[in-house]
């Protein structure tokens, strides 16, 4: 029950001033730059333009900012930002096959055409705390080395000649859309996607842990990997062709599980699919994981009753700003309801009182 | 794809060249080779979103990735040629140059600005992108066998 209360704008106030003088922290530390965070916390910007699901670094960046560094308040800020912009029109799908690769590496294949880039990853670091960038200093320039920068091919392709990995058949259905139209089931896996691709990466990490571990077991390979940078083409009616209105940096994971066939499929690798915004490829590896187990039913496998293999409860929990806002308005006055659940109590404790001391009596 | 993507292949270049360009760089451009040319909005520079759309496996049905900002505007020069700007970002003064850059490729001004705008704004696209794929092709994993005995 909501009832209008006065006051409190004074102590509001201060709060909010006291939040500003916080987040600016220590005057004699210099202040951080929107360009700073945008350029050396790169990777805390793309989880919030991925989870944020708007593609803008500059203003991923300043959300972080504001927020102070809480990602998920960044993400909010972000996802509230989106719902004032008009929506211009919607993109050619992008052409992940002509990625101009920064990384590009297959668990499942050594000597795939455009080979195993390994690109600026923490992986093969020894996680030991590098103690230099306490301190300032310059960095080297990174190798070079001589590339005719063809466009590397999708590894599934050019492995499916024996027809041993499952299809993805060239469609052109108009995907739903849950920016436009409420989330309903049953979801497609358009839907899923669209929901996986903006959802909470611990959330969507932790699924796909769980059917790793053996909740719906699906042992995964990844089949593929890559980060790099896509153009994005837009039909624009009043030139009658289509543009590029702009190049954007995404994460991309072909997950190749085995499947020994079911009621409707032959024995074949089947695929699970990530796509994340930015380089985010804890992300995408975690999205392709969940997406492969939810497509259970289209590939005729049994439901076993794993979280993963449900769509309706991954998708409405997936989503961190809808949990988090749910969660979080507990903490806001709820005066009215407490004093009913108060009253509540107290009438059934007199209840239960009158009725001991009527036992005691007989 | 259009039916007409050839005849126009030429604009829909240099729009989308102008599209990804770095902010303020086709301003400085134009503005150190040209006096800009008197104009009248046909729709002033507004910023907007476009979702984007991927493909599951990446070729198969389309899926909504999620959106990006977009800066859009149409003016009209006093010849009567019309420019639009599309562009990434959140940038009105980058769109509205990108628009006259449109329209001059339109007039008889068209050569100049292909030479002074468009080719140094290519070739600084490709620089970048050439270092980038150097750096990439650096960290290229090179597998060697050992060897195990006479063949």
């Amino acid at each position: 029950m909501y009832v209008a209360v006065k006051g409190g704008e004074r102590a509001i106030e201060n709060a909010h001033a006291w939040l500003a003088e916080e987040r600016r922290g220590d005057v004699n530390v210099p202040e951080l730059s929107v360009a700073q965070i945008r350029e050396q916390m790169a990777l805390a910007v793309n989880r919030v333009m991925a989870e944020g699901s708007l593609f803008d670094p500059d203003l991923a960046a300043l959300a972080i900012k504001q927020a102070r560094g809480d990602l998920i308040e960044a993400i909010f800020l972000i996802r509230a930002y989106r719902t004032t912009l008009p929506r211009f029109g919607t993109s050619e799908p992008i052409a992940t096959d002509t990625m101009a690769c920064d990384r590009r590496i297959s668990a499942t294949f050594k000597d795939v055409p455009g080979g195993q880039v390994l690109g600026p990853t923490f992986d093969y670091t020894h996680r030991l705390l590098d103690f230099k960038l306490a301190a300032d200093g310059d960095v080297a320039d990174a190798p070079q080395r001589e590339t005719d920068q063809a466009d590397v091919p999708h590894v599934t392709d050019f492995l499916n000649r024996e027809g041993l990995i499952e299809e993805a058949p060239h469609d052109d259905t108009v995907p739903r859309d849950l920016t436009r139209e409420p989330l309903e089931m049953p979801a497609d896996r358009p839907l899923r996607l669209q929901a996986l691709a903006r959802a909470d990466e611990g959330f969507t990490l932790s699924l796909a842990y769980s059917t790793q571990r053996g909740y719906a077991r699906n042992h995964a390979f990844v089949g593929e990997l890559r980060i790099g940078t896509v153009d994005v083409e837009m039909d624009i009616p009043e030139l009658g062709f289509a543009i590029d209105i702009g190049e954007i940096t995404i994460t991309e994971c072909e997950s190749v599980n085995q499947f020994t066939g079911s009621k409707t499929e032959p024995p074949q690798f089947t695929r699970g699919y990530g796509l994340v915004f930015g380089q985010t490829e804890r992300k995408a590896i975690s999205m392709a994981l969940v997406d492969r187990a939810m497509r259970w039913e289209e590939l005729g496998e049994d439901n076993v009753g794993a979280p993963v293999q449900d769509t309706e409860f991954v998708l409405y929990h997936s989503d961190n700003i809808q949990a988090t806002g749910f969660l979080e308005h507990i903490k806001l006055p709820h005066y009215v309801d407490f004093q009913s659940e108060l009253e509540l109590v107290r009438k059934l404790r007199r209840e239960a009182g009158a009725a001991d001391m009527q036992e005691a009596a007989e | 794809m259009k039916d007409h993507i050839d005849t126009n292949a030429d604009r829909k270049a240099w729009m989308g060249l102008l599209a990804k360009a770095p902010e303020g760089q086709v301003a400085a451009l134009l503005d150190a080779n040209f006096t800009r040319p008197d104009h009248t909005w046909l729709r002033p520079p507004e910023i907007g979103s476009v979702m984007v759309r991927g493909r599951a496996g990446g070729t198969g049905a389309p899926f909504n990735l999620g959106e990006m900002t977009v800066t859009r505007c149409a003016l009209r020069l006093p010849c009567g040629t019309v420019g639009h700007g599309y562009i990434q970002g959140r940038r009105k003064a980058d769109a509205e140059v990108a628009a006259l850059v449109d329209a001059m490729m339109q007039t008889p001004q068209a050569d100049m600005v292909r030479t002074h705008v468009l080719t140094p704004l290519a070739d600084a696209r490709d620089a970048a992108r050439a270092t980038r794929a150097a750096k990439a092709a650096a960290t290229k994993v090179d597998f060697f066998t050992m060897v195990r005995g006479d063949d």
